[in-house]
C-alpha cells in the first residue's frame, strides 16, 4: 500500500497517530454495526421469503375465484358490485430505528367500525364466487401489509449494509494500512535524521580536535 | 394518514377495491409512470403493483427504492407473472451479503 504524500515531520507524525486511533475506533464501530445489521437483515429476509410465498399463493387463489366470478357474471354487474367500496383502509405510520436505518411500521385503520365490512354489494345479483374471491383477498390482506413493511425494511437495510460494508473495507484495507505505513516511514526518516546528525557531530568534533592538537602530524 | 393503492391490469386488482384500497387500473406502461408519480405525491404508503407492470416500470421503480415511503410491492396478477417479486428478495440478499446465500432454503 502506498504511503501518503506528507512531509516527514514530528507534527505530521502526531497528527497521523491521532488519525490512526480514530480510524481504528471507527472501523470497530462500523464493523459492529455491519454485523448487527446483517443479523437482523437475515432474519427479516427469511420472513420476507416466507410471507411472499404465502401472499403469492393467496392472491393466485383469489384470482382463481375472481376468474370464475367473472365468467359467471356479466362484466357490467361485476363492475356495479365493486363500484362503490364500503370499506376504506388507511395506514398510520411509525418509524422504527434499526441501527440508524429508519424502517416504517404500519398500523391499519378502517373507515367503518367492523373490519369485516367488505362486501360492497347485495347478495341477490352476484355470484358466490365473487364472495369467495373477496373473502380470500381479505384473508391475505394482513399478510400483504406485513409483506410491504418487511420488504421495504429489507430494501432499506440492504442498501445500508452495502454502504457500511464498503466503509468497513475502505478503513480496513486502505485507510488503516496507509496510515500505518506512513507512520512507519516518518519514524524511520526521523530516526535516520537523528543518526546522521549524531554522526555529523562526531565528525565535526574529530575535525575540531584535529585542528586544535594536530594528532595526525605527531 | 396514509392510503394504500393497487396498480395493474383491471382483472388482477379489481378485488382489492372492496377491501378499501384505491385501485388504478392501467395497461399502458407510459401512462402507468404518470399515474405512479401522482400516487407517490398524494400520500400513499403502500403501492401494490402487478408483476407484469412492475417489470415494465423497473427503471421508474428504482427511484423509490432508497426512499422510506412508498413501499412498492410487486404481486402476482392474472397473467404475465415474471417471478419478479421473489427475484427482488434474492436481489436484496445479494446486495447485502454479496451472493444469494438463501437461494436454496
Amino acid at each position: 500500500m502506498a504511503k501518503l504524500n506528507v512531509n516527514p515531520t514530528r507534527m505530521e507524525l502526531t497528527n497521523l497517530k491521532r488519525k490512526l486511533v480514530t480510524a481504528r475506533r471507527g472501523h470497530k464501530l462500523l464493523k459492529d454495526k455491519r454485523d448487527e445489521l446483517m443479523r437482523q437483515f437475515l432474519e427479516l429476509v427469511r420472513e420476507n421469503k416466507a410471507l411472499r410465498k404465502k401472499v403469492e399463493e393467496g392472491i393466485s387463489n383469489a384470482n382463481a375465484h375472481m376468474s370464475v366470478a367473472r365468467s359467471v357474471m356479466s362484466d357490467a354487474s361485476l363492475d356495479v358490485a365493486l363500484m362503490m367500496p364500503m370499506q376504506e383502509m388507511s395506514l398510520e405510520i411509525e418509524e422504527k430505528n434499526v441501527m440508524s436505518v429508519l424502517v416504517p411500521e404500519f398500523k391499519t385503520q378502517f373507515k367503518t367500525a367492523d373490519a369485516n365490512d367488505i362486501y360492497s354489494y347485495g347478495y341477490a345479483f352476484t355470484s358466490c364466487d365473487l364472495d369467495d374471491a373477496v373473502e380470500s383477498l381479505s384473508a391475505i390482506m394482513p399478510d400483504m401489509l406485513r409483506l410491504a413493511e418487511v420488504e421495504k425494511s429489507c430494501q432499506l437495510m440492504a442498501t445500508e449494509i452495502e454502504k457500511t460494508r464498503r466503509r468497513v473495507n475502505a478503513l480496513e484495507y486502505v485507510m488503516i494500512p496507509q496510515y500505518e505505513e506512513t507512520i512507519k516511514y516518518i519514524t524511520m526518516k526521523l530516526d535516520e535524521n537523528e543518526r546522521s546528525t549524531t554522526t555529523r557531530i562526531m565528525k565535526v568534533k574529530d575535525m575540531m580536535l584535529e585542528q586544535a592538537h594536530h594528532y595526525s602530524e605527531k | 394518514m396514509y392510503k394504500i393503492a393497487a396498480m395493474g391490469d383491471k382483472d388482477s386488482i379489481y378485488g382489492f377495491a372492496s377491501l378499501g384500497l384505491t385501485i388504478y387500473p392501467v395497461e399502458d406502461a407510459q401512462e402507468a409512470v404518470h399515474i405512479l408519480r401522482n400516487i407517490v405525491d398524494s400520500g400513499y404508503a403502500v403501492v401494490y403493483i402487478t408483476e407484469l407492470l412492475a417489470s415494465q416500470l423497473s427503471t421508474e421503480l428504482e427511484k423509490y427504492k432508497a426512499l422510506p415511503l412508498p413501499a412498492i410491492v410487486p404481486i402476482p396478477g392474472v397473467k404475465g407473472n415474471t417471478g419478479i417479486g421473489m427475484a427482488s428478495v434474492s436481489k436484496f440478499v445479494e446486495q447485502a451479503v454479496g451472493s444469494d446465500i438463501l437461494s436454496n432454503e
